[in-house]
């Protein structure tokens, strides 16, 4: 649970052109972050609640001393949930949010593999679905026959915070 | 190189210590308008001196030149020589500022403004000048000075020492002064001083923060050992001391003899200095002797003013790395303990006895680390006695600034905080609280306005009061301003208190003319958000002609809180024990409803409107009947409640976790903490349910009105 599997494509001379994102699995589609925004992959652990948020905002935890929410990402793109099961895991990372910096866990089914990503093999996402979700959507790209989803996680988490954030900041 | 890094090191300390000394300077200074005592005078000679002898030490040739003219101008006052009047004083505030600044440019490597300097100088000068035309004993020369107590010693029963003092040559890096001491020893008796340069090495091997030299010393007089070891007793005990008395009557000759030989012991103070700054023995052979001697009657205090106050200096930052190892430290303990009762019997009690000593360890060591963090207002009240006497001769008003409760204290972080807004709400009632003297007399008042800080304890807050006596607010003026710029609609009506608080709205002044002061309008909506950000809450009251009081609250810390722990269903929450009146069971009879919705409880003769936590937060209770829980008395704002919980938990001490840091601000939750187990708790904001819970409560009776 603690690291991913080493990275699959061994061609060390291209990585230096490309960047490594982490996948997970989500409902049966693969997503990538960036690596570099990764902190720690920790299994599920009980959390504590926060009234007022949203149903994708699971609680909080502790985390070494710091208090870090903790965000489903099915309930967050709208996806049927499971229960939690042995591979669930709890991505640990850091976005920008407005002009800071935060750390934030997301929970995913599992996590996959490291992939080395040239930025000349990405493809914007089509802009036709239409839904809210692409916009968080960075590139697509295709590794071994795979569509891996490249998520933007500023936007995704970062907006997930600072959306409520107006409004919470009024009351306060 | 490690030598200048370490003067580096050292010259930071110098210039704290020069801020330090600047700051008991301008305070001596200021008290110093209505009393001039001896001691006062000497206080700020003291931190004068100090100044100078740091910084010729470090080179700063331009400060100690300019501080040796601040310096001889207090040693004048201090002598009697030269009265103590408004102008003098008001030179040597200037000269305050100036060495102020001029530390500043000297740290940051900036030219320094010599055209102020030099204007500073004049003035100073000027002042001296006068005074020299009348007898001055304080600025005769040491040599003269020291001929004539030889002669008034010899007159008198004579005895005298002989001193033979050898230095480690770590002395001056021990921080002790040679000089200093010679000072002392002068004002004893007649001094004669050799020095002995023999130890001096090379001028390639010589190190210049090292002592060479050693001295042997006569003194004429009648001096009890005592003194002399007052005045060496603080000398490093590797030092070779010693002291022989010359017993019997003192030869005649001696008298023209001090003054003869005190020039080399001028010399050799001087050569000492020189050696340290010049590394250049010969050219200390040939600095001026006269130089030494103006400096030398210092009567400085044995002790450096900076060791008085018992203080250490350490980063806030390393403070609260300490405070989190100590809340971490916390929670391994209690995961201790919860481990202990599930292990073999037989080692149990050894266990639990360690633990239990452990668990008292760590709170006492939380409880003085978070200790460090406080401080006494003083910090910030200290400043003001200076902005007032500056402005209020600015703005030609009278005014007696009157300070309470200076001790009070308060955490680091909120008293930084807070200084700005303070210095913004003093500058206000100096500029438009306060009236001219003129206008005062026409009121009926005394000439002479008074203007008070207070800061004291009031619950678990600390309260800080600023009041002035005042025109107070012009309420008409200030709804006519607020109509103007649509603030508030033409049509509506404002009581007296909301009217005095539309100034802490944005963008609001009603100063007619605009100075230099105060009156852009920024000011005050500024310091209610700070002192909001803090969790403060500011307020202002006022009465038109007789006076306006602001009263700010604060929490005593951001870092702490004692909480009561408090059971939801399955959730634990914490509620501040301040905010916490009582806790009652409920009977039956006691809980009604208003308008068949919102349930109330009668505690004694108040009703008390009953927020039910479950149903604000959105958690599953045990039961949903408030004969079933514990009823919690939260106050805040003068407003009550009463909270239904399913059960109490323990009372402890939680340290305060952000929520905004990851996350954001949630209504009704001031915070989070991390429990024993290591599980976050949510920290109740009670004043922000106690509003919303009115809100909702008077909403709900609406609702159902309508």
């Amino acid at each position: 649970m603690s690291t991913a599997k080493p990275t699959s494509v061994a061609d060390k001379a291209a990585a230096e052109s490309s960047e490594q994102y982490l996948t997970f699995m989500l409902a049966g589609e693969e997503y990538g972050v960036d690596i570099l925004r990764v902190q720690e992959i920790k299994g599920w652990d009980k959390v504590t609640r926060i009234p007022h948020t949203p149903d994708y905002v699971l609680g909080v935890i502790n985390l070494r001393g710091a208090v870090v929410p903790i965000l489903d990402l099915r309930r967050r793109f709208g996806l049927e949930t499971i229960a939690f099961g042995p591979t669930t895991v709890v991505i640990v990372v850091r976005v920008m949010s407005g002009r800071d910096e935060r750390t934030v866990g997301v929970v995913v089914d599992a996590v996959s593999e490291v992939y080395n990503v040239d930025a000349a093999d990405t493809k914007p996402p089509p802009d036709v679905c239409g839904t809210v979700d692409t916009v968080f959507v960075k590139a697509l790209v295709t590794i071994e026959e795979k569509m891996l989803i490249l998520l933007d996680i500023d936007r995704l988490i970062g907006n997930s915070i600072a959306d409520e954030l107006a409004p919470g900041a009024a009351v306060a | 190189m490690t030598v200048d890094l370490e003067m580096a090191e050292i010259a930071k300390v110098f210039f704290q210590e020069s801020r330090e000394g600047l700051d008991v300077m301008e305070s001596g200074l200021l008290s110093l308008g209505a009393t001039a005592d001896s001691e006062n005078i000497n206080t700020i000679f003291r931190a004068a001196h100090s100044i100078k002898g740091g910084s010729a030490t470090f080179g700063f040739a331009e400060v100690a030149g300019f501080t040796h003219g601040v310096e001889t101008l207090l040693d004048e006052m201090r002598n009697g020589v030269r009265p103590v009047t408004a102008e003098a004083i008001q030179t040597l505030l200037q000269a305050c500022d100036c060495l102020r600044e001029m530390i500043a440019a000297t740290e940051a490597e900036q030219p320094l403004d010599q055209v102020r300097i030099a204007s500073l100088n004049g003035d100073i000068k000027h002042i001296l000048g006068e005074a020299n035309e009348a007898p001055a004993p304080a600025s005769v020369p040491a040599p003269a000075a020291a001929n004539e107590a030889a002669v008034t010693g010899a007159a008198s029963e004579p005895s005298g020492w002989h001193v033979r003092f050898e230095p480690v040559a770590d002395l001056l890096r021990l921080r002790n002064e040679p000089t200093r001491m010679f000072a002392e020893l002068r004002r004893l008796g007649a001094m004669v001083a050799h020095a002995d340069a023999s130890r001096l090495p090379p001028l390639d091997a010589l190190d210049p923060e090292s002592c060479y030299l050693s001295w042997s010393i006569d003194l004429t007089g009648q001096i009890p050992r005592g003194k002399l070891d007052e005045i060496f007793d603080w000398v490093d005990s590797g030092c070779r001391l010693e002291f022989t008395p010359t017993g019997g009557p003192a030869p005649a000759a001696p008298a023209p003899g001090a003054k003869a030989s005190a020039q080399p012991q001028a010399a050799a103070i001087d050569g000492w200095s020189a050696a340290t700054k010049a590394a250049s023995p010969t050219e200390a052979k040939a600095a001026a002797p006269a130089d030494a001697d103006r400096s030398a009657p210092a009567g400085a205090p044995v002790q450096k003013a900076s060791g008085d106050s018992g203080s250490i200096r350490v980063a806030t930052e390393k403070v609260d790395n300490i405070i989190n190892l100590v809340g971490e430290l916390l929670i391994t303990q209690s995961m201790l303990s919860s481990f202990a009762d599930g292990i073999d019997p037989n080692d149990l009690d050894r266990l639990r006895q360690g633990l239990s000593q452990l668990a008292r360890n760590t709170r006492e060591l939380q409880e003085s680390v978070m200790q460090i963090r406080m401080l006494p207002i003083s910090f910030a009240f200290n400043r003001f006695p200076r902005i007032v006497h500056d402005l209020s001769r600015k703005l030609a008003k009278k005014v007696e600034l009157k300070l309470s409760g200076e001790g009070t204290e308060l955490d680091k972080t909120v008293l930084e905080k807070i200084s700005d807004p303070l210095v913004h709400l003093v500058r206000n009632a100096l500029d438009h609280g306060l009236e001219t003297p003129e206008r005062r007399v026409a009121a009926g008042k005394h000439e002479t306005g008074t203007l008070e800080l207070a800061a004291f304890h009031e619950g678990g807050n600390i309260i800080i009061e600023v009041r002035d006596d005042g025109a107070g607010l012009n309420k008409a003026k200030i709804l006519q301003k607020a109509r103007e710029r649509a603030l508030v609609a033409p049509d509506q009506e404002l009581t007296d208190e909301q009217i005095d608080n539309l100034i802490f709205m944005p963008g609001f002044s009603t100063a007619e003319q605009i100075s230099d002061v105060s009156g852009r309008g920024v000011g005050m909506d500024v310091v209610r958000r700070n002192i909001n950000d803090l969790g403060g809450h500011v307020q202002i009251s006022s009465k038109e002609g007789l006076g306006s009081t602001i009263r700010i609250r604060l929490p005593l810390t951001l870092a702490i809180l004692d909480g009561q722990l408090v059971r939801v269903g399955k959730e634990i929450y914490v509620i501040s024990l301040l905010a916490i009146v009582e806790t009652i069971q409920v009977a039956r009879e006691r809980v009604n409803t208003l308008v068949g919705r919102t349930e109330v409880f009668r505690l004694r003769d108040e009703y008390l409107p009953v927020v039910k936590l479950c149903d604000q937060f959105g958690v599953e209770p045990d039961s949903r009947s408030a004969e079933d829980g514990l009823l919690v008395v939260l106050e805040a704002d003068g407003k009550r409640v009463g909270v239904l919980v399913d059960d109490l938990l323990a009372q402890q001490q939680v340290v305060i976790k952000s929520l905004e840091s990851n996350f954001k601000s949630v209504a009704g939750i001031a915070g989070a903490t991390i429990l024993g187990d290591g599980t976050v708790a949510l920290i109740i904001d009670a004043p922000g349910l106690i509003s919303s819970a009115a809100k909702q409560g008077v909403g709900a009776v609406a609702a159902h009105a309508a």
